[in-house]
């Protein structure tokens, strides 16, 4: 492996790995605040990437598209799935099974997951779709001799690390964020200190689905998608979230960056393994440490 | 009595079917394997996990019965299927002693990527597998007998009828014998299990064997009545299917499986008649109102009466059990 091929495995690995980032970031809010997988978290991904498609089309030819709004329009797409999605999720399915078994629970979402993989098959088709525009607007850049595209390079990265400083901000600083790290801690002592849990679960589930629909919309531009990219996501952001431990945060940072650089360089060594790759060191982390690389040891309640 | 009354009428009604009807032998014997399978799935539910990746074992059994018959053309179906099911077991006691250490969300994802795993490494790996296309297996000898497609057909549905009443009252006698009740156990309280001084490792790695093993048992017997394996049939989606027909039969009794398994088909063969291409779209759907409904499944409904007799005391379960 030459040097080259090194930067652009390097190049690839962190712009996946920001991707990876933003869905497992919304998954594992989810669980801290809620206890739930949310199995139907891949189709937020895909929700989002196709949505944004279908945006960004729609955007060039209504006004011929600055790219700006082309940009926006990525961002909407993903606020758009978030919340509608995200409301209708959480109101009309998790609310109904909280406090019920939890193989129940994962269950609902299962079954949510396999009837919106329909409903996207219904809406968008069987055949992919992509919309490469975006990263042609912005431009490449040349690293060292390498020549890659800013979108990928600089736009995904930096996006990450912004959303992780903000979410990080939001959590500590603001009113609701300190209400849903308290809700994490204790759902049952939060109440009794007056937070309305109800409603800090549906903002909860709300953000972690815009987060997922986010990390769909930003990956629209450099794939294409077709049928089954979420049961791919949802798979593989789950074993970032196990490797770093469910409800860990900076984990999930942590955790992306590598099984995303990992990933990256097995596509350049050896592609037959592009697969394998995220799962081994989901299984070597977890065989030295059953519940994840950052999980705190717990008291036991028996 | 209800429940033997059931399975005595089942089993005739499934062979008269198919001999009646010879076009939908293939229907009943892939609905019985279907059942078989889920009846794998089931036992862990007892124990309170849910494995989102169950088809890959009856995967692996497909490909294992795949290779030998076209390695050495001539073997007997019943050795087949041996050698697929001792596939199936072999890995699921591998597999297992390390998802094992893993409870609920954890079980199902791990099995699930296990799964994924799998599936596409059949896919890439064109010239071992036959990649997306997958391997033909030729009609084999059945117990010796060389059979045309009629009669093959017809024995295997024989075979497969005898094997889901033999294993489904074998696994029945298992839920209810010690090693069975301490299964149920882990799902209720590891913990108490574990002051009994019984491993609740070993007593999932005894389920999570078993399971495997009838799924493979499963996946050997399509694999023979289609003549062809595909990775497909260790896609998330079988393994999806697995978990609606145990939970829509039940874990309550072994025969729930079966009985899911042959509404399911049901369900599939009218979706394809009407429905096409929604057909995950009514599964997801029938799935979330079973659980919000009956969580007990159709075994659930079916043998409620009896729980009246037991004593109202049910000791609270205790949040997190580890």
């Amino acid at each position: 492996m030459n040097a080259n091929l090194l930067l652009l495995a390097i190049a690839d690995g962190v712009s996946y790995a920001g991707l990876l980032f933003l869905v497992a970031l919304g998954l594992t809010l989810i669980f801290g605040v809620m206890g739930i997988l949310n199995v139907a978290h891949g189709s937020l991904y895909a929700f989002g990437g196709y949505t944004a498609a279908t945006l960004v089309g729609w955007a060039m030819q209504a006004a011929g598209g600055p790219t700006l709004l082309l940009l926006g329009a990525l961002l909407a797409a993903a606020a758009l799935v978030g919340v509608v999605l995200g409301v209708v999720l959480e109101i009309g399915l998790l609310r109904q099974v909280q406090g019920r078994d939890p193989v129940l629970q994962l269950l609902v979402t299962f079954g949510a997951f396999m009837m919106l993989e329909d409903a996207q098959r219904l809406i968008w088709g069987a055949s992919p779709y992509s919309t490469s525009e975006v990263v042609s607007r912005l431009g490449t850049s040349e690293l060292l001799g390498v020549t890659y595209t800013n979108y990928q390079l600089l736009l995904i990265p930096v996006m990450a690390i912004v959303i992780y400083a903000a979410l990080q901000y939001f959590l500590r600083h603001s009113r609701v964020g300190k209400q849903i790290v308290a809700t994490t801690h204790n759902a049952e002592v939060a109440t009794a200190m007056g937070i309305n849990v109800r409603r800090i679960r549906l903002v909860t589930f709300v953000l972690g689905a815009i987060l997922g629909a986010l990390g769909g919309a930003l990956a629209a531009p450099t794939t294409s998608l077709v049928p089954g990219v979420g049961t791919e996501m949802i798979v593989l952001s789950f074993a970032v979230v196990a490797t770093a431990g469910l409800g860990q945060i900076t984990g999930a940072l942590v955790a992306a960056a590598m099984i995303g650089l990992a990933r990256s360089f097995a596509i350049y060594t050896v592609p037959e393994l592009e697969v394998v790759v995220p799962y081994l060191i989901m299984v070597i982390v977890l065989l030295v440490r059953p519940y994840g690389l950052f999980t705190v040891a717990r008291a036991r309640r028996i | 009595m209800l429940i033997r009354a059931i399975t005595a009428g089942g089993a005739i009604a499934c062979i008269a079917a198919g001999l009646a009807f010879p076009w939908a032998k293939t229907s009943i014997v892939t609905a019985l394997c279907y059942g078989l399978a889920a009846l794998g799935v089931a036992v862990l539910m007892r124990a309170g996990q849910v494995s989102f990746g169950h088809a890959m074992y009856a995967c692996l059994s497909a490909y294992t019965v795949a290779f030998l018959a076209r390695r050495f053309p001539g073997l007997d179906a019943a050795l087949l299927i041996g050698a697929g099911v001792a596939a199936s077991l072999a890995s699921g006691a591998v597999i297992g002693s390390f998802v094992v250490r893993y409870r609920e969300i954890f079980f199902a994802m791990l099995n699930l990527a296990l799964s994924m795993v799998l599936f596409s490494l059949l896919g890439k790996f064109y010239e071992v597998t036959g990649g997306t296309d997958g391997l033909r297996i030729d009609r084999p000898t059945l117990a010796g007998i060389a059979l045309d497609r009629a009669g093959y057909e017809t024995a295997l549905l024989l075979v497969t009828v005898g094997l889901c009443v033999l294993l489904g009252s074998l696994v029945q006698r298992f839920f209810h014998s010690s090693a069975g009740e301490a299964l149920a156990a882990v799902k209720s309280n590891e913990t108490r299990l574990e002051y009994l001084g019984l491993s609740a490792q070993r007593i999932l790695w005894n389920g999570y064997v078993l399971s495997a093993g009838l799924a493979g048992l499963a996946g050997a017997l399509v694999a023979l009545l289609q003549g062809l394996v595909t990775p497909e049939s260790g896609y998330w989606l079988r393994s999806g299917e697995l978990v609606f027909i145990a939970i829509l039969g039940g874990a309550a009794h072994a025969l729930g499986s079966f009985i899911g398994a042959l509404a399911f088909e049901v369900i599939k063969l009218f979706a394809a008649a009407y429905l096409t291409g929604v057909w995950q779209l009514i599964l997801g759907a029938v799935l979330i109102g079973v659980i919000l409904v009956a969580p007990g499944g159709i075994t659930g409904v079916l043998l409620k009466p009896r729980r009246a007799a037991k004593p109202k005391f049910q000791p609270e379960p205790v949040a997190g059990g580890s």
